[in-house]
């Protein structure tokens, strides 16, 4: 597959998966909104997905070389969350942590 | 009806601008596409969290069939947002199909909390211009930050870290408007046993399978106190 053609497809595929969510309660879950469970997991799906994205890359972003193994991602991980919980501004928190991060990795300290 | 409109997108616009441009720089500072791509799955994709998900996707040479079930499981609250809109969207024409598409986080809880005058006509017509309005800043942001990420030379080492915070923030908005942590532990835990019994490319799938096993499992044990407390609700 070459560059264009992957892009292309990645595209398409993406759109479609989007439009896809929000799409669906339109054209079938009229008929069951009541239902207990659709209600079930329209209450704890989006938070426990969130959470798994958020451990998953985490982890993958983290430097296990340290002498405290993903101790950058650790600290940046902190500084997000400390600083959401402050302010709750998610650009300011996104920044902040993505900064913090950024040091660590262009700076390499020999922890 | 424009000036309407703007007023009550500004502060998605003071949102989307930001946002679409750290996707944006994201873009061309991860990856070798060009930098018109950027704004182009602004117009087609449309979903932030998804479109910075999809850099670091491409940047993994992803195959199609796990982009396909990453994007959906990650826009999956949005399946229950149309829900509340079934009534507000009905006879709305061909509008009803770009409303829909439009759907963001963003719109969505504009379009909800908006005041809604008698006319349902006008009202749809209002609806339209405020997801066309939120869209153009979106793509504005998008393309803007595709082209300061091409021409502005800087270190970017490390910037993808803006995906994982990204996840970050919206984990504890979902836990603050929740109120409950359960959902948060079972992400946090699913994560932790994939990662410790498969190897990385099919660490998300796997962590998504557990999730929605245990929210199955959750609701099995519980149905009848689920049932029982949605009937005391209604």
């Amino acid at each position: 597959m070459t560059d264009g053609t992957y892009i292309t497809l990645f595209i398409a595929v993406s759109s479609l998966a989007t439009f896809a969510t929000r799409v669906v309660p339109f054209v079938f879950l009229h008929r069951h909104t009541g239902h207990p469970l659709i209600r079930h997991l329209g209450r704890y799906l989006p938070a426990a997905v969130m959470a798994l994205l958020a451990t998953v890359f985490l982890k993958q972003s983290a430097n296990w070389s340290y002498s405290l193994p993903g101790l950058d991602a650790l600290v940046a991980g902190l500084i997000v969350t400390g600083v959401h919980l402050w302010r709750r501004n998610a650009l300011l928190s996104i920044a902040a942590g993505t900064g913090a991060y950024m040091l660590f990795q262009q700076t390499n300290p020999g922890l | 009806m424009n000036k309407i409109v703007f007023r009550l997108t500004l502060p998605i616009l003071f949102g989307y601008l930001p946002l679409g441009m750290a996707f944006g720089v994201l873009f061309t500072t991860q990856l070798d596409y060009a930098w018109w791509i950027a704004p182009l799955m602004g117009v087609v994709i449309y979903a932030g969290a998804g479109q910075i998900l999809a850099v670091s996707l491409l940047a993994a040479d992803a195959g199609l069939t796990e982009v396909a079930i990453a994007m959906f499981v990650l826009n999956a609250r949005h399946l229950f947002y149309g829900l509340s809109l079934l009534g507000q969207f009905s006879g709305a024409g061909w509008r009803k199909a770009y409303l829909i598409f439009g759907l963001t986080d963003e719109t969505y809880s504009l379009l909800t909390s908006r005041p809604r005058g008698t006319d349902r006509h006008h009202e749809q017509q209002v609806d339209f211009r405020i997801t066309a309005f939120n869209q153009a800043y979106w793509i504005a942001g998008c393309a803007s930050g595709a082209l300061l990420g091409e021409m502005i030379a800087f270190n970017s080492t490390g910037i993808e870290f803006a995906l994982v915070a990204l996840f970050i923030v919206l984990t504890i908005e979902q836990l603050k408007a929740l109120g409950d942590a359960f959902p948060v532990w079972t992400g946090a835990l699913a994560a932790g046993i994939a990662m410790l019994v498969v190897p990385p490319a099919h660490q998300l799938m796997a962590g998504i399978a557990i999730v929605t096993l245990v929210l199955l499992f959750h609701y099995r044990r519980h149905r009848n106190r689920i049932v029982r407390e949605e009937i005391s609700h209604d």
